[in-house]
């Protein structure tokens, strides 16, 4: 029997309304883990074959919700989404936290696959051992708090039914999508909670496409047995410890961030990036402190850090507007790369974001696009129907909108950045993709490289999370075990070296670090970058164009401290050699037939060479 | 206030919703102590998420008149003299509900494995909930020492709430206005 695992998975055909439990062998699991890991195995055993004709918002695409065995077990409950992703065409392991992943397993379910596509609305309904189709049409259109207000409610009623007497049930976890998600725009995030989402990948849109508006799950047993007990008991006691001593970022999240990145770091994105420094005090962290968190400390399932604060406006004429933190990035990018300083506009809109399921940094990073356009004459009032100035929070309002219900010009950015700076510069003749800030379709986190001081020169253009700022790689060692957490699926920020030995306590199998960099992590890199070139069926990526930064991050930074500064060419061309060879790619990029069979993966290197004939 | 004679005290787990942060390490350390696992469903106390971020750790609140105690039929349920807290003789128990029924806060729940009564036992005096709670220092739980049936002791009952009320509450004094739409 697996330890720290539920045993099975569930999957649900939606074009038949078929419901079945699937299991895979102790191979497969102690090979791939969970999470990120699994969804490449299952990705590419269910789709690789022709991956290029797959259309990630079509009915062949698998959406996946997928737990791993510390899931729950090790501090930083969270839950991995994968699919083929409807913003790079690869795969990305997107994951959030919440309780979603600890009551799928206490149902007795390690994971859900999802495939085709249902007639009309529907949701997932999971209890123990058990799941049922429902319809959605009455949620169908809603944004966040009425859709958690309704499922909520109705799955408390679900599960009272069989609970009678005056016991009182607790509620069940619910992931779901917003009207963007609904709508199919790529930059549609999957969430939980009010804030809680999952936008790097497009995954929203992917359960948009299904009519899956969420899952709902509520699990009454407990977690899945392990294989040493007071071992993990023990540990976990440890990595509490560990936790509790990283004081500042339990006092005060990545909240700092907005002030502290660009002011001291000169690496956060303004006005569409075209600025990375700024020394507007006013944005600072103490401002959200002392005006705005009502909670200094919120949790998800097991986590002592609490990096996540909540934030309401009291007064005023955004009143009424709750989110968390907001953290770093939205405050970058709901933000100064908005030309916000205000705080209050930018937990405004962050909680905006939140409610209509759009994902603030894919999504908000494609405002500042269009914001740059209509700075440059580009995009025009009559395109628009409205003025897009910067720091105007009302019409980032009313864009946003348009691109979550794709009306009007909201329909060509609903595609996100890249795909519709390709579609605005065929309509206006000139060529926008060079403000277009992604990396194969992803657009990146709030990080830049220019200053030197932040993300290195290669850290999204070879990820094969593309613009993904929590898996930036480096030397295709260390970088791997950003693809444990994802596996294992486990928040990051929980991060400890213990988590080796607790993976060991938990499953009763071997696995060092090294074993996890040197092999497991870097099979699964290697499908997810074989994914990557095969791509389609929209775009495609070549390595010798496709493996690097946005034009802009070699544009010299204007102001600041660093002014002058910026991304190297001739470094960054030099890294990424270093790390095609150190990770076992060829010249061009693509993974060599010799490593791809050391990792087990001949399949793989028989349909790259397809690649290898362009 | 009467203080004639010793001042009896029990042990009471005083509880600040507001500062909840839904970590739920409070259940993990209950069921790892009471069920040798990580059992949220099986945990004394259960934090109850009616609203996002509204988080409501929901326990006994140990009434100064028991009234679960005196309505169990088959007398399965007893006060702790040295704690105050109430024990459930789970031979006895026959999970018939009256407990939960009579609890003005419906606190009690049925075991999900033997269908039986659960209330907190304040484990015999050292709450695990409060401890892991104080070291990661949320201070949303700790202990106090409260009149047996002094001054203080009818206050107890008035804890016992169902999750939903206190909700109502607290997400109008996180919220203000807002909360009232959320409840």
């Amino acid at each position: 029997m697996v330890r720290g695992y539920a045993g099975k998975f569930l999957e649900v055909d939606l074009s038949s309304g078929g419901v079945k439990d699937v299991t895979f062998s102790d191979d497969i699991l102690r090979n791939f883990v969970g999470g990120r890991g699994l969804a490449t195995k299952i990705l590419w055993d269910r789709l690789g074959n022709r991956w290029e004709e797959i259309d990630p918002l079509g009915p062949e695409n698998i959406f996946l919700v997928l737990t791993g065995p510390l899931t729950g077990i090790y501090p930083g409950s969270r839950i991995c989404i994968s699919g083929k992703s409807p913003q790079s065409n690869g795969i990305i392991g997107s994951t959030l936290s919440g309780e979603f992943g600890n009551e799928l397993k206490c149902a007795g379910y390690d994971g859900v696959i999802v495939t085709g596509r249902a007639e009309k609305p529907v949701y997932l309904f999971i209890t123990d051992d058990n799941a049922e189709i429902r319809s959605a049409e009455h949620v169908w259109g809603k944004e966040a708090p009425e859709t958690i207000r309704i499922l909520t409610k109705e799955g408390l009623e679900l599960l009272k039914r069989a609970r009678p007497g005056a016991e009182k049930v607790k509620e069940p976890a619910i992931i779901y999508c917003g009207p963007a998600g609904e709508n199919r725009v790529r930059t549609a995030a999957v969430m939980q909670k009010i804030s809680h989402a999952a936008g790097y990948g497009g995954y929203g849109a992917v359960m948009g496409s299904k009519k899956l508006k969420a899952i709902v799950v509520k699990g009454r047993k407990p977690l899945p047995s392990v294989a040493s007990p007071e071992t993990v008991k023990i540990l976990l006691r440890e990595v509490e410890r560990q936790l509790l001593e990283r004081d500042r970022l339990r006092r005060w999240g990545t909240g700092y961030g907005g002030y502290e990145v660009g002011a001291r770091q000169s690496s956060e994105p303004v006005r569409n990036w075209q600025e990375e420094w700024h020394d507007e005090k006013r944005f600072g962290g103490p401002k959200f402190d002392f005006r705005y968190w009502v909670k200094r400390y919120w949790s998800d399932f097991n986590c002592p850090v609490a990096c996540m604060k909540i934030a309401v406006i009291k007064t005023g004429p955004y009143k009424g507007a709750i989110t968390d933190n907001p953290d770093y990035e939205m405050q970058a990018y709901l933000g100064p790369n908005l030309g916000i300083f205000d705080p209050d506009k930018c937990i405004y809109l962050s909680a905006l974001i939140d409610y209509l399921g759009f994902s603030g940094i894919n999504g908000g990073n494609t405002l500042a696009f269009a914001a740059e356009l209509y700075q440059r004459g580009i995009l025009t009032k009559e395109d628009l129907g409205f003025e897009l100035n910067w720091g105007d929070v009302e019409a980032f309002e009313r864009l946003a909108r348009m691109i979550v219900k794709r009306e009007g010009i909201g329909d060509i950015l609903a595609e996100g950045t890249y795909r519709a700076a390709l579609k605005i510069s065929e309509m206006k003749g000139v060529d926008v993709t060079k403000y277009a800030v992604h990396v194969k379709g992803v657009e990146v986190g709030a990080h830049g490289t220019r200053s030197g001081l932040d993300f290195n020169p290669i850290g999204y253009a070879c990820s094969p999370q593309c613009g993904d700022h929590t898996s930036g790689v480096y030397d295709a060692y260390n970088d791997m075990r950003m693809v444990f957490f994802d596996s294992a699926v486990v928040c990051s920020m929980c991060g400890s070296p213990l988590i080796w030995d607790f993976y060991r306590a938990v499953t009763g199998w071997d696995l060092t670090d090294a074993d996890w960099c040197r092999v497991l992590g870097r099979r699964i890199a290697h499908i997810q970058r074989a994914v990557l070139l095969l791509g389609g069926p929209d775009v495609f990526w070549k390595p010798e164009i496709h493996d690097d930064n946005p034009p802009r991050f070699y544009e010299p930074l204007p102001s600041g401290p660093y002014k002058g500064k910026t991304t190297d060419r001739k470094t960054f061309e030099d890294m990424r050699k270093q790390y095609y060879e150190a990770i076992g790619w060829d010249e061009r990029g693509i993974p060599k037939s010799s490593v791809l069979k050391e990792l087990g993966l001949e399949d793989v290197d028989k349909i790259l060479d397809k690649v290898r004939k362009q | 206030m009467a203080m004639s004679g010793r001042r009896e005290t029990i042990l009471w787990i005083a509880r600040d919703y507001l500062k909840c942060t839904g970590c739920r390490r409070c259940e993990i350390a209950c069921s790892l102590f009471h069920e040798g696992w990580i059992w949220p469903e099986a945990s004394r106390i259960r934090v109850f998420m009616l609203v996002p971020g509204i988080e409501i750790p929901h326990f006994c609140s140990q009434c100064h008149d028991y009234p679960c105690v005196s309505a169990c039929p088959v007398k399965a349920l007893s006060v702790d003299e040295r704690t105050g807290a109430v024990i459930v003789d789970r031979e006895k128990c026959t999970g018939c509900g009256v407990c939960i029924r009579e609890c003005p806060g419906n606190i009690p729940f049925l075991h999900p494995s033997d269908g039986k009564a659960v209330i907190c036992d304040l484990c015999s005096g050292e709450p695990q909930c409060v401890k892991v709670c104080q070291e990661a220092k949320f201070n949303a739980l700790w202990v106090v020492r409260e009149d047996k049936t002094g001054w203080g002791s009818y206050n107890r009952k008035l804890f016992a709430q169902p999750p939903e009320e206190i909700t109502k509450d607290i997400a109008i004094n996180l919220y203000g206005e807002k909360g009232e739409e959320w409840v």
